[in-house]
């Protein structure tokens, strides 16, 4: 319970420093802890936000969807061969530090406009550290788990299923911890770029009218759902951990 | 080790040359997408003529300005956070968080903060990047053996000499994973926040000739950037090899 003190306090003193920062620099450049909460809850109770929100929750949903899979996937496959892994691992650490949205030209020539490229945005940027997670977990995966589903004559898939994923969930977790705000990130950018709906657009359109406080709003929205599932996720961990 | 660089040069040059014979044949239209030698010719066009040198070197400055940034606030950071326990255990949930939040969404704020131009670019890269030096170097003093803390106290050293001479050197290979992770996330931090909104720099530079439909001069871009990241990433992989690689030793 000290702990949790601590991190209260450290939270209250951010938002002490956003409130002195405001006074400092004024309306028209910050909106204030109190203002930016209030229009968050104005926004909440209008049905419009609401179909903005489903919106880049779908194409949300639908990207970690596919970079979960893909990235574990991959990471199995690249994992348990030892060369393949050598060969891609390098490849896969500069696709990681490329920055992917000079590739967003090409991302929405290929896909055209709407969901689709959204996705595809989000994959790209999600599905890499969850590949390289999951094929650094194997990589260092006590030999004798490998051993033993050899042992009892189990197929591949059934290794992989039974003996690989379970052995490396927590890595997993991890992976997935990082993927998850990439998507997150990925999805956003996608639709501040090149739609009519969703969080990121009305994120676009709120920087061209000047209203701070909705830019300000809708990033505490999405700071808090971040914080919340990766606290989820870190605690589902721990749960792993005791067993 | 060798076996393992042919084959990957090999790999990678096989996707391009197949791509390269997908635009020949124009199964990739031409709108769509240049074919990769003709992406080389533009760029060494660009590169001659000088055109966009100006926005080449403001996006590196920016990248090397906001990477010496977050590397130090980085490490003194971590230094601060190492030596109070107490902030340390406050702090850890929030640092294991940190990289949940999508730094990008706060760069409209920055803009109105610091206006269009350097100062909000260089503020959304050091926010990306300055995380990761904390925690690499939380990490590299947390590794540091205790006997070699002993062993100096032993030769009756002092605080600085065994900072310099023992925790520094022990800890130098977590420190420069934290500095190739803080280069590329400033690259990202920066090219991303010239392609959202900026008036320079090699990523508005992308996102005019995209909406111009620039199509060549968009890919000989693209292409920069990769190379840029591909050849630093390269060089400081290198490095950070042959310091894990002592440390195993």
């Amino acid at each position: 319970m000290r702990r949790f003190g601590g991190t209260a306090i450290v939270i209250l003193a951010c938002i002490a420093i956003w409130q002195l920062l405001y006074l400092y620099v004024g309306d028209s450049a910050l909106a204030s802890p109190l203002q930016t909460v209030e229009k968050l809850s104005v926004l909440l109770r209008t049905g419009d936000f609401w179909i903005h929100v489903s919106e880049t929750g779908r194409a949300f949903v639908l990207a970690l969807l596919i970079a979960v899979l893909g990235g574990i996937a991959l990471g199995v496959i690249l994992g348990l061969g030892r060369l393949a892994g050598d060969v891609a691992e390098p490849i896969l650490v500069t696709l990681y530090s490329i920055p992917k949205i000079v590739l967003y030209p090409l991302v929405l020539l290929c896909f055209g406009l709407g969901m689709s490229a959204k996705v595809a945005f989000g994959v790209m940027h999600g599905l890499i550290p969850i590949t390289l997670f999951s094929m650094n977990a194997i990589r260092q995966m006590k030999p004798v788990y490998r051993r033993t589903s050899q042992v009892l004559r189990l197929t591949t898939l059934q290794t992989a299923l039974t003996v690989i994923v379970p052995a490396i969930l927590p890595e997993i977790i991890s992976g997935v911890r990082l993927g998850f705000s990439l998507t997150l990130l990925g999805v956003l950018i996608g639709e501040m770029f090149a739609s009519q709906r969703g969080l990121g657009f009305l994120l676009t359109s709120a920087i061209n009218l000047g209203q701070i406080d909705t830019i300000m709003a809708i990033a505490l929205l999405l700071t808090v759902f971040a914080i919340a599932c990766n606290t989820l996720m870190m605690m589902f961990d721990r749960h792993l951990a005791h067993r | 080790m060798r076996t393992e660089a042919v084959l990957r040069f090999g790999i990678v040059a096989l996707l391009v040359a197949t791509v390269e014979i997908l635009c020949r044949l124009h199964v990739i239209p031409v709108g769509v997408m240049i074919a990769p030698s003709q992406m080389a010719v533009e760029l060494t066009k660009i590169l001659v003529s000088g055109e966009f040198s100006a926005d080449i070197i403001s996006s590196i400055v920016n990248v090397l300005t906001s990477t010496v940034l977050s590397v130090t606030l980085g490490f003194v950071a971590g230094l601060i956070i190492y030596s109070a326990p107490g902030l340390r255990a406050a702090l850890e949930p929030l640092l294991a968080s940190y990289y949940a939040v999508p730094t990008f969404i706060f760069y409209p704020v920055f803009i109105s903060l610091f206006g269009v131009g350097s100062g909000a670019i260089i503020a959304i890269a050091v926010l990306l990047a300055v995380v990761s030096m904390i925690t690499a170097t939380l990490n590299g003093l947390d590794r540091i053996p205790r006997v070699l803390r002993k062993t100096g106290r032993i030769y009756r050293m002092s605080r600085i000499k065994t900072a310099v001479m023992i925790e520094l050197p022990s800890a130098a290979p977590s420190l420069f994973t934290g500095i190739k992770l803080s280069v590329a996330y400033s690259f990202i931090g920066v090219i991303a926040s010239e392609f959202i909104l900026s008036g320079s720099g090699v990523g508005y530079a992308i996102a005019y000739a995209y909406n111009n439909f620039e199509t060549p001069r968009m890919y000989a871009l693209m292409l920069l950037i990769i190379l840029l990241v591909t050849g630093v990433n390269t060089l400081l992989n290198g490095v950070d090899r042959r310091l894990q690689s002592q440390r195993r030793r």
